[in-house]
């Protein structure tokens, strides 16, 4: 399952398209950015309402390829331009984390 | 190889810059994948401490062939119980830095998880030193 596909299953609006043929290992579901730069693993797309630079950073750092925001979130402009720079890939779903991660769960399983 | 970046309060903006910084020296030196994610966890988190809690300071990076030494030494209000501070749940963090995602008392257990060797000294109304040192045999 690639990046890519995720976007197709889900219907994801995509804000910056990086890193859509990684191969996605798996999800991790978190708001508190210290579990997921504890617990997250390196190739797993992160599901999250936070919306701030400093998400981008943590995905980078862990090296998870792309960030799923929930229920329409509208991530900082400095969020974005560091998307780019670090090539993570920013998707947006209207539905909140449950159904997010219910669906994720299903193909990824 | 030493490196030095400075810590401005509350500058979330920044944050990472460090570790982003330190993870590519590491990949370019060859170091373990495992190896690189225990030090930028660790460094991360110091980082965040600093930021949050702080009123400034410095982040000090030694690497040679064995291993990697962090200093984060930060002037500020100092940690009057590390007992409490390490464990996990516990923190002070402001509602401003909650609303960002920290605050959750994670930080210092996923420094202690991920380093080898981990070292605080701090005073109440001064500050905290933080050193952390990751193997990477």
């Amino acid at each position: 399952m690639t990046v890519k596909d995720i976007i197709e299953k889900l219907q994801l609006e995509c804000l910056n398209e990086a890193n859509l043929d990684a191969e996605v290992s798996g999800a991790y579901a978190s708001d508190l950015l210290s579990d997921v730069m504890g617990n997250a693993r390196s190739g797993q797309v992160w599901v999250t309402m936070q919306t701030h630079k400093n998400v981008t950073a943590i995905a980078s750092l862990r090296d998870l390829p792309a960030v799923i925001i929930v229920r329409g979130g509208v991530p900082d402009q400095d969020m974005l331009d560091h998307a780019k720079d670090e090539d993570i890939c920013i998707l947006v779903s209207q539905e909140p984390t449950f159904q997010v991660c219910g669906k994720l769960y299903e193909i990824l399983k | 190889m030493h490196y030095t970046f400075e810590i401005e309060r509350g500058n979330f903006t920044d944050a990472g810059q460090a570790s982003s910084s330190v993870k590519r020296t590491l990949k370019h030196l060859g170091v373990a994948p495992a190896n690189i994610k225990r030090t930028v966890v660790a460094l991360f988190e110091a980082e965040i401490n600093a930021i949050a809690h702080a009123y400034g300071g410095t982040i000090d990076v030694d690497i040679d062939d064995e291993k990697i030494v962090m200093v984060v030494a930060d002037t500020g209000p100092g940690i009057p119980n590390l007992d409490l501070a390490m464990q996990e749940g516990w923190s002070t963090a402001s509602p401003e830095v909650r609303e960002m995602g920290y605050g959750a008392g994670m930080g210092l257990p996923n420094i202690k998880k991920n380093t080898d060797d981990l070292k605080i000294e701090s005073t109440v109304g001064v500050g905290t030193t933080v050193t952390m040192t990751v193997f990477f045999a």
